[in-house]
């Protein structure tokens, strides 16, 4: 299954995730202790979230951390700020057509 | 649109669902009949240099819009608007859905819920669109970006001309 920034946070634990390693690296243990789920539920959601390459590995010492990769989240800033372009271009022309039937009118 | 008309476009935290508002200064009438008459959905329904291009629509309940997105180079990208539910001058529902050329719809789709209301002596336009799948979303933008590509190429071509001109 192709995987990309959009599925990673479309579901609420990932979500959670992100915003737990957005502030500091953690071992998946560390991860895994803020949420009432198996350890074996958070290395699922870990590995979908490093297949979309939104968080990276880090080997320390024997620990692997997790930690964000800023990057891959602005991808979803620059989607949506293509997304409101279209929109905004769409009410700019909207309102061109309505000024013109407003004259029409009069 | 001008700047004492907000325009807000948001997404809640899955980013499944948009909210769009905007406001025109214009009645609501005028502005129920932009968003529901073919003849006036397609002088602004595509970003430019995209086209929009109504093939038939019939707007009442079950009934739909057969439309396509053209680019400049008449390249067509065809979607199903399916109307769900209407109360006239205050809001209309739709499945919105892209499809080939014959009427076949691409699952998923999306469903919109567009709410029309006076304000400020204008008209406020309230537009909520959940999409089934996170899968469309990136999708979305495909059939735009070949018309952002195609601005893009246009202006190289604009600016390689006018160097041989020089």
């Amino acid at each position: 299954m192709r995987r990309d920034v959009f599925q990673a946070i479309a579901d609420p634990t990932r979500r959670a995730i992100i915003a737990l390693i957005a502030l500091q690296a953690l071992t998946p243990n560390a991860i895994a202790e803020n949420f009432n789920t198996t350890r074996q539920s958070v290395s699922k959601h870990l590995r979908i979230l490093t297949e979309c390459e939104l968080v990276k590995q880090e080997q320390q010492g024997r620990e692997i951390y997790y930690s964000l990769q800023i990057e891959k989240m602005k991808e979803i800033d620059k989607w949506l700020e293509q997304y409101r372009k279209i929109w905004e271009t769409r009410f700019n022309q909207l309102d061109k057509v309505l000024s013109t039937m407003k004259k029409q009118k009069k | 649109m001008n700047n004492n008309s907000p325009f807000e476009l948001t997404v809640d935290k899955s980013i499944k669902t948009v909210f769009i508002n905007m406001e025109f200064d214009a009645p609501l009438s005028m502005v129920w009949d932009a968003f529901t008459k073919q003849e006036i959905l397609d002088q602004w329904y595509a970003p430019k240099p995209m086209m929009s291009r109504t093939k038939y629509m019939d707007f009442k309940v079950g009934g739909q819009r057969f439309y396509a997105m053209v680019s400049p180079e008449g390249e067509e990208r065809w979607g199903i608007q399916k109307y769900t539910s209407i109360t006239p001058k205050t809001n209309f529902k739709m499945f919105n859905a892209f499809a080939d050329k014959d009427e076949n719809p691409q699952l998923p789709g999306s469903d919109w819920d567009l709410n029309f209301s006076e304000q400020n002596e204008g008209t406020k336009v309230s537009i909520t669109i959940y999409n089934e799948s996170i899968d469309r979303m990136e999708g979305l933008l495909e059939g735009f970006k070949i018309g952002f590509t195609m601005t893009y190429e246009n202006l190289k071509d604009l600016l390689a001309g006018s160097l041989v001109k020089s």
